[in-house]
């Protein structure tokens, strides 16, 4: 539909004199809103993203009418819901795996920013909002994870609570207070619940500022250029409509094979044995998608005290908690970090390789954190720690000095339909052909 | 409206108007009352009374033999007793002070040095210790492991060597009769009560 349309009569033309959401819609992602032409596949994940919170909250509801949250049901209920509700085994796996899923698209979208620089003025907001939804679904994938009351859900929230008590003076009594008692127990499960229902509107809400903040400036692109003019864009429906549902396509192929043939790969199996307050698991992870944060976590094994006096500034737990959380709280400040004016990695060949050794570090970190702290893996998960914080605070601004880019082609038309050279004759003349 | 008041302001001079008296006094009230009333939401999340009701046990130490380790639930969590040997108790008394990262004599932590009470939650991030039952490893120490993140204890209970800052909590307790305690209370002050070995 486009905007001429919505000027119709009928009934749309009623209900759209009187509330415009036709039109408002097709300039959100309908024909009235221009998009760069060069969009590649990496700009899927999204939209990708957008469609997995909506898949994981219907699913979610559905399962809340049938879990009860309480210690003592809990693990029963869930077991209820794979054995005997109709279709239950398939709303949770669904979910589960979700989680998985999306933290996988998250993750691809995130770094998709940082390759194309799409974090760079104007879009610091826009990636700010970013990095709040990645908060929030952390912190709801932690509480909905001990939902099932599983030997996994109990300790990795016995852990991850715990990591509050490191705040000097009132750290106990916050642990306390987070508990509603004085160990993870019945209050915990309820309160999780409760809001392990409520964060997944919030993302909504964020995500509307997060998509209301893109509109602004429109997407970025794979050239990391401004659009000069309508001979750079394409309207978003039908081309990235058509993109993105095959793109979706593709995704729930892939999902879909998760939940039929290996539902439980990514999951641990000690979260089928019912919790147990007074036997810790032998080996404690969490899920994979915060395995290198709990690798940083664990590679602060060390005080840090002023030299030659031992006093004592920071307690190593403390410390892990600190270096945990500056390691997503870094990413706020990005855009001030890395200041070279050039966006796209493509430009950039010397950061481009810092790029793939941030995304090795990661992966790294990944491995460190799945693996018992001690020996040649913690080490090693020290060092993939120094260097994430490396790569941030002293190779982009370093970077953005040094670096001498590569001559930027003059348009999006340009490059796109002569492969950077000069521009063809029937270009501007043409501007909705397909590249 | 901003500009009449600001204008107002100027014409009074230093001393500000009676408008913004009103201002500030109606906007202070404002804060107090947003306290108030958030305050009971958020202490709605502390720990309601009927689990504080259940915030103290007895135990009899009578069955537990020399040697021998028991676990009970205290406050959902477990507390460690361990019948310590001679041995033991002479190695946790060896130890010098300035060895420990969280310095803190035997003495100070078991009000009979045969019976070692205390909560069996490490002080890193919270899992339970390894070390109550028979086979299960007991660190370097000959105390309690922590497996999560490789803690080790000694037969102190206190921390020797890796992430956890404090030795284990000695929880407030007394002796009822000469084998029996209470755990989750100080008792009588002077009747040999626990609570400044307690870390809380």
């Amino acid at each position: 539909m486009t905007t001429s349309d919505a000027k119709q009569g009928g009934l749309i033309g009623w209900i759209e004199h009187r509330l415009p959401i036709f039109s408002f819609l097709d300039h959100a992602v309908g024909s009235g809103y221009p998009t760069p032409r060069n969009l590649s596949y990496w700009w899927n994940f999204g939209a990708l993203a957008g469609i997995v919170l909506v898949i994981m909250i219907v699913t979610g509801i559905m399962l809340a009418m049938q879990y009860t949250p309480h210690v003592d049901y809990a693990f029963a209920s869930v077991e209820r819901i794979m054995r005997d509700v109709n279709s239950g085994w398939l709303l949770r796996y669904i979910h589960m795996n979700g989680g998985s899923f999306f933290f996988i698209v998250v993750y691809i979208h995130l770094f998709r920013g940082l390759y194309y620089g799409s974090f760079k003025s104007p879009r610091e907001l826009l990636w700010m909002l970013g990095v709040v939804i990645l908060l929030l679904m952390m912190a709801t994938a932690f509480m909905g994870y001990v939902l099932p009351w599983g030997q996994m859900s109990y300790w990795g929230a016995t852990v991850i609570t715990n990591l509050f008590s490191a705040i000097p003076w009132v750290g106990e009594s916050i642990v306390t207070w987070l508990w509603g008692g004085f160990s993870v127990d019945n209050a915990t499960l309820n309160r999780f619940y409760s809001l392990h229902y409520l964060l997944p509107f919030l993302i909504v809400g964020v995500v509307v500022l997060h998509i209301w903040a893109l509109h602004r400036f429109g997407s970025n692109n794979p050239l990391g250029i401004d659009p000069r003019g309508p001979q750079d864009k394409i309207p978003f429906h039908p081309y990235y409509t058509v993109k993105d549902a095959f793109g979706l396509g593709v995704f729930l192929v892939i999902f879909a094979a998760a939940v039929f043939f290996f539902p439980n790969y990514m999951g641990h199996p000690d979260n089928y044995i019912e919790a147990n307050p007074l036997a810790t698991p032998e080996h404690i992870v969490p899920e994979w998608y915060f395995l290198p944060y709990y690798a940083m976590l664990r590679a602060i094994t060390f005080d840090i005290a002023i030299p030659f006096t031992g006093v004592v500034v920071i307690e190593a737990k403390l410390g892990g908690v600190i270096t945990m959380f500056a390691s997503i709280f870094i990413l706020f400040v990005l855009p001030w970090l890395d200041r070279s004016p050039v966006r796209s990695a493509r430009f950039r060949p010397i950061y481009q390789l810092f790029f793939w050794l941030l995304v090795i570090d990661c992966i790294v970190l990944g491995f460190a954190g799945a693996k018992p702290p001690e020996g040649t893996w913690l080490i090693i998960g020290q060092l993939a720690t120094f260097y994430y914080f490396l790569h941030f605070l002293v190779v982009l601004p370093l970077l953005s000095v040094v670096e001498r880019p590569r001559p930027l082609p003059a348009s999006i038309s340009e490059a796109v339909v002569k492969g950077g050279g000069t521009p063809l004759a029937g270009v501007r003349a043409k501007p909705m052909e397909k590249a | 409206m901003a500009e009449q008041a600001s204008s107002a302001h100027v014409a009074h001079g230093e001393g500000g108007t009676r408008r913004d008296f009103l201002y500030i006094a109606s906007g202070a009230v404002v804060a107090m009352g947003a306290v108030i009333t958030v305050w009971p939401i958020i202490d709605s999340m502390n720990p309601s009374q009927d689990v504080l009701a259940l915030a103290t046990i007895e135990v009899d130490l009578a069955p537990v033999e020399v040697g021998q380790a028991i676990t009970v639930k205290w406050r959902g969590k477990p507390v460690f007793i361990r019948h310590r040997t001679a041995e033991e108790i002479a190695e946790a008394r060896a130890v010098s002070l300035d060895e420990l990262r969280d310095p803190q004599t035997d003495e100070a932590r078991a009000i009979k040095p045969e019976y070692l009470v205390m909560v069996g939650v490490c002080t890193h991030l919270g899992c339970v210790p390894l070390g109550q039952r028979p086979g299960q490893p007991k660190g370097d120490y000959n105390g309690w492991f922590c497996p999560c993140h490789g803690s080790h204890y000694d037969t102190s209970g206190r921390i020797r060597k890796g992430p956890a800052p404090l030795n284990l909590p000695v929880p407030a307790y007394f002796y009822l009769e000469d084998l029996r305690i209470r755990v989750g209370e100080a008792g009588e002050p002077g009747a040999g009560g626990a609570e400044g070995a307690s870390h809380g």
